[in-house]
């Protein structure tokens, strides 16, 4: 992780790949790391208000579907996250090796008390934190892709 | 789950002694709620003012109690909502659905 100093803002550099096991038990540390680094990067403060809160929930929410996704007979399935903030660009990876879905099926959340459902937000969260939200399956695993711009 | 629950006139108070409710624990308080209908409680207030954190996981439990309240024509009510857990209710736009107050006793207040 570096910071060096350009213009108004400090160069954002950063850099980070977590594995875990694929577990909920995980929440908590992978959304305070979230935080932590949305804390470090240097942005504007109209985006630097709301960043921690959002990357925790976007990570937790990430996180999640990954879990769910991954679901496979083996007991030791693993989760692999990279973060990487540059100047403009916050992009989170997130890698499941499950059987994927199509996110382009995903529906929008009723929002009436007639129709609610109990499942079904994370991707609308997802969606409504980050300005873009690409899901890729392949051979090799899934990638769950989000990014942010910073400026 | 940490779940404190008392009794006031009739309706069941839930304190989650907790500070998140995400897809780790939000089937625990999902079954605490079926339970209690289940039991023949009917109007409830969930107090989640000890709550930093919330998830999609942790509000569709809270959505499930909520459709188990309405069907049995009974509520569910909520307290002590934090800025991040507020802002996740504003952002799925469930503060148009449930009853938000800021503490217990304006919830309980607001049955009479």
């Amino acid at each position: 992780m570096t910071a060096q100093g350009k213009g108004n803002f400090m160069k954002n550099d950063i850099d980070i790949d977590i594995t875990i096991p694929s577990h909920t038990r995980h929440l908590r540390m992978i959304g305070r790391i979230g935080e932590k680094v949305a804390q470090a990067i240097d942005c504007s403060d109209k985006i630097r208000e709301d960043l921690p809160g959002q990357l925790e929930v976007v990570l937790t929410e990430g996180l999640v579907n990954a879990i769910k996704h991954a679901k496979s007979p083996d007991p030791d399935e693993e989760i692999h996250i990279r973060i990487n903030v540059s100047d403009r660009i916050l992009l989170v990876r997130i890698y499941d090796n499950g059987v994927g879905f199509d996110l382009d099926t995903v529906p929008t959340p009723c929002f009436s008390a007639n129709g609610l459902e109990d499942k079904g937000r994370g991707i609308f969260i997802l969606r409504s934190l980050m300005d873009t939200v690409k899901y890729t399956r392949s051979d090799r695993g899934n990638v769950l892709e989000m990014r942010k711009k910073l400026m | 789950m940490n779940i404190k629950t008392e009794l006031s006139d009739g309706i069941s108070v839930l304190f989650i002694k907790e500070d998140r409710l995400d897809a780790n624990n939000s089937e625990e308080l999902k079954g605490e709620l079926r339970r209690l209908f289940d039991s023949g409680a009917k109007d409830l207030v969930i107090d989640l003012k000890e709550i930093h954190f919330i998830d999609s996981s942790g509000l569709g439990a809270l959505v499930s109690g909520y459709k188990n309240a309405s069907i049995i024509h009974g509520s569910l009510k909520l307290s002590g909502l934090q800025t991040q857990v507020k802002s996740m209710f504003e952002l799925t736009r469930l503060h148009r659905v449930f009853d938000i107050f800021t503490t217990v006793d304006d919830a309980l207040q607001s049955n009479t």
